[in-house]
């Protein structure tokens, strides 16, 4: 015991005095920040200006309404196809019959193609337009009653959603809430397993082709060896995850200062519509979350929250630290041995992250309710569907099922890498296959 | 007292015969080779008398007591081929690390670090890194950490591979001494000048089984060829005699080799009789060198693969 804890200080003093350590958990969450900066800034003070010159003689197009919007309209110029851009319009658009268009649709003239969202604004407002007059003519209902009736329809007060107790409390349930913190407490763990995982793996490698293995054998035991490191790089994750908490807390209270949550909220869903920028979503969606976990969660579900976090991190880590380390030992020199031999273990981890995009929309789904109960899973979709709420999500007796299980794992796993480790840390020349180790595993002693 | 016995040792591969029944014991104080070319089985031994493999058969007695590795670890030091240390660890760290993974405590550590490396001249070293360090370097700082704990059995896994002869001089002696003070000592090595150098005792080993016990003296003699040199004033042009035939001319003398049932008096006489003076004479016996060259000779260089039930 007192052989394993020296491993366990050695293993994590040396990666903490890391100077890459140091400075990757002071900066990522600087970078963090900096990232969400930049695309609020880049969203809401940078987002190009489209001005379109609108020739409509049917009458449909009205007055712009909506300047402050990224499009705007300027009714019945006398800009033509020819001269829009030297007046200073981006595109013009023609009503059907209109100047020079002769056909019965909208046509729009550009020297560019416009964005994405861009062109989706002209056809809203298009559609918007039309509804209007429509309304306005079958109706005969005039503009500012449209307006009003709009208005009236979009601003209802629908409060949360109530949920019903067992202790017949009601709870107040924000499902967007909820959204966001299970994407980002999945996704955390996601990161994570692979991170440490990873380091796990090459920790144990470089024990090996450095042959420091053997003195060291000669003095523990292969077990006490493996355990010490599993052990002392999940201290170190935690470690990073703690500073980590308390710097993006520290930081994004600071943000919260200047930008308010509905600045965020909406450069997210601006964000959705584009594809690349779904790449910042969880980290956005990280940022929503704290920001809104003051005013609407309890403070008994944050705890619950945080803890099975905690939890899951752990023992997911754990759970898959033994077998990247079982991969480890039987890596020789070539990197490429531990890609391949790295495959079946990485597999399971993004097969989960599919099952937990699948699971957040619909957390009481068959799948999402036995994939967060198989421990390969359970790590990452259980994080997913805690938020929604315990036990009105997650029955207390499918928690336990998951954490119990995601023990029994980690010992079956444990157990298992155990034993390939022992045997392939002192292979050395040849390349050892998945069938070598899975007799290694099972033999008998 | 043997402080290490070895009784019918077994341990098998799935395509070899590893070690296949070898049985020896070493007296406390000795300093013991263990001889064999690649392959032969060496590492495999070692590595099941330091307690990182289980024999399949057989059994190990450490100072009149049943092996138990987790007990009799802090009794030995091993220092493997391929010598380990971990690169980006600071070398005095690194020293203290491993020999409190002995078990060493933490004062108690520190404080015999401080003599070997005042002794082998480290002290500057404390604070860098063994990637600074030389091959020859690491060689030393490797055999601080295998005797720092002052183990009564000592391995040493080709101990002088990569040192220059000033250093090799430096840790011979330092083996030397620590047998002197009651250690025991393998000394696994292809390196046979060394071994006839340093070993009292030899085994040697070829695929998997040992064929040869001894002193170094005795295996000599087993070896020998009756061969002998002497010196002599002039050289006769023609030499008859049944009781030796001359193997070798030298300018000198001759290398003579002694027939079934004669005695060196009679060879002498022989000389003595014809009147030449003879300046010296003294029995050739074979080096290990050869001894090993022959007795493995004519095995395979490389070992074949065969199926073990």
């Amino acid at each position: 015991m007192n052989k394993i804890w020296l491993i366990i200080k050695r293993e994590y003093l040396t990666r903490v005095r890391n100077k890459t350590f140091i400075l990757s958990t002071f900066l990522t969450p600087l970078l963090f920040a900096g990232i969400i900066a930049i695309v609020v800034f880049i969203t809401v003070k940078n987002s190009d200006k489209e001005k379109i010159a609108v020739i409509d003689n049917s009458g449909v197009f009205k007055l712009p309404r909506d300047s402050a919007k990224s499009v705007v309209f300027i009714l019945n110029t006398d800009a033509s196809v020819e001269d829009f851009d030297k007046k200073g319009y981006t595109g013009i658009l023609f009503g059907p019959n209109s100047g020079s268009n002769k056909t019965d649709s909208f046509q729009l003239y550009a020297r560019k193609n416009f964005g994405v969202m861009t062109e989706a604004a002209i056809h809203d407002k298009i559609s918007k337009e039309i509804e209007n007059d429509l309304l306005k003519k079958r109706f005969n209902i005039v503009s500012a009653t449209v307006d009003s009736i709009k208005k009236e329809s979009t601003d209802i007060k629908f409060g949360k959603t109530n949920i019903i107790g067992e202790d017949d409390k009601l709870a107040k349930g924000n499902s967007s809430t909820a959204y966001a913190i299970g994407y980002a407490a999945s996704f955390l763990i996601y990161i994570t397993l692979f991170i440490y995982g990873s380091m796990v793996m090459r920790g144990v490698m470089e024990e090996k082709t450095n042959r420091i293995a053997e003195v060291v054998v000669s003095s523990v035991k292969p077990f006490q060896l493996m355990m010490g490191k599993i052990i002392g790089i999940g201290a170190v994750g935690l470690t990073q995850f703690l500073m980590w908490i308390i710097l993006v807390t520290v930081l994004s209270s600071l943000i919260g200062l200047v930008v308010t949550p509905e600045v965020l909220q909406q450069v997210n869903e601006v964000n959705k519509g584009v594809p690349m920028a779904q790449m910042n979503a969880p980290s956005n969606d990280f940022a929503i979350a704290l920001a809104k976990v003051g005013g609407e969660l309890t403070a008994a579900n944050i705890w619950l929250i945080v803890g099975c976090f905690l939890f899951y991190f752990l023992f997911g880590y754990l759970f898959y630290a033994a077998l990247f380390a079982a991969v480890g030992s039987a890596v020789n020199e070539d990197p490429q041995d531990a890609q391949s031999l790295m495959f079946p273990i990485t597999m399971p981890i993004v097969l989960a992250i599919v099952i937990m995009i699948n699971a957040i929309t619909h957390p009481e789904s068959a799948l999402a309710t036995w994939s967060s109960i198989v421990p390969f899973f359970s790590p990452i979709v259980m994080m997913a569907r805690i938020p929604f709420g315990v036990p009105g999500t997650v029955p207390y007796w499918q928690l336990a099922l998951s954490m119990l299980s995601l023990i029994g794992g980690f010992l079956f796993t444990t157990w298992l890498s155990a034993k390939i480790y022992r045997t392939a840390i002192l292979m050395y020349g040849k390349k050892v296959t998945w069938k070598e180790m899975w007799k290694w595993a099972f033999r008998k002693s | 007292m043997s402080l290490l016995q070895v009784n019918n040792l077994k341990k098998y591969y799935a395509t070899q015969k590893a070690v296949d029944d070898i049985s020896f014991s070493i007296e406390p104080g000795t300093i013991f080779g263990l001889l064999g070319p690649n392959g032969a089985g060496k590492t495999t031994l070692l590595r099941m008398i330091t307690g990182i493999f289980y024999p399949d058969e057989g059994q190990i007695l450490f100072d009149g007591k049943k092996f138990d590795p987790e007990k009799d670890v802090v009794h030995i030091g091993y220092m493997p081929e391929e010598r380990g240390l971990y690169k980006k660890m600071k070398i005095g760290e690194q020293a203290l690390y491993l020999a409190r993974l002995k078990g060493l405590g933490k004062e108690e550590a520190l404080e015999k670090i401080k003599q070997w490396f005042v002794k082998f001249e480290m002290q500057s070293w404390w604070n860098k890194k063994v990637e600074d360090l030389s091959k020859g370097m690491g060689q030393k700082l490797q055999f601080v950490t295998t005797v720092l704990h002052e183990p009564k059995l000592i391995i040493l896994d080709e101990p002088f591979s990569g040192l220059d002869p000033v250093n090799s001089n430096l840790i011979k002696e330092e083996i030397y001494q620590l047998a002197k003070r009651g250690c025991t000592i393998i000394f696994s090595t292809h390196r046979m000048e060394q071994v006839e150098e340093i070993c009292d005792q030899i085994i040697l080993v070829n695929k998997g089984q040992k064929i040869l016990d001894g002193t170094v003296n005795g295996v000599k003699q087993q070896y020998k060829d009756n061969l002998f040199h002497i010196g002599l004033q002039q050289v006769p042009a023609s030499i008859q005699s049944n009781y030796f035939e001359v193997v070798k001319q030298e300018a000198d003398g001759l290398e003579v080799k002694i027939r079934e049932g004669a005695t060196t008096n009679q060879v002498l006489q022989h000389f003595i009789q014809e009147g030449v003076g003879v300046t010296e004479f003294h029995e050739i016996l074979p080096t290990l060198n050869d001894i090993f060259i022959k007795v493995v000779g004519n095995t395979p260089l490389a070992r074949q693969f065969e199926a073990v039930q």
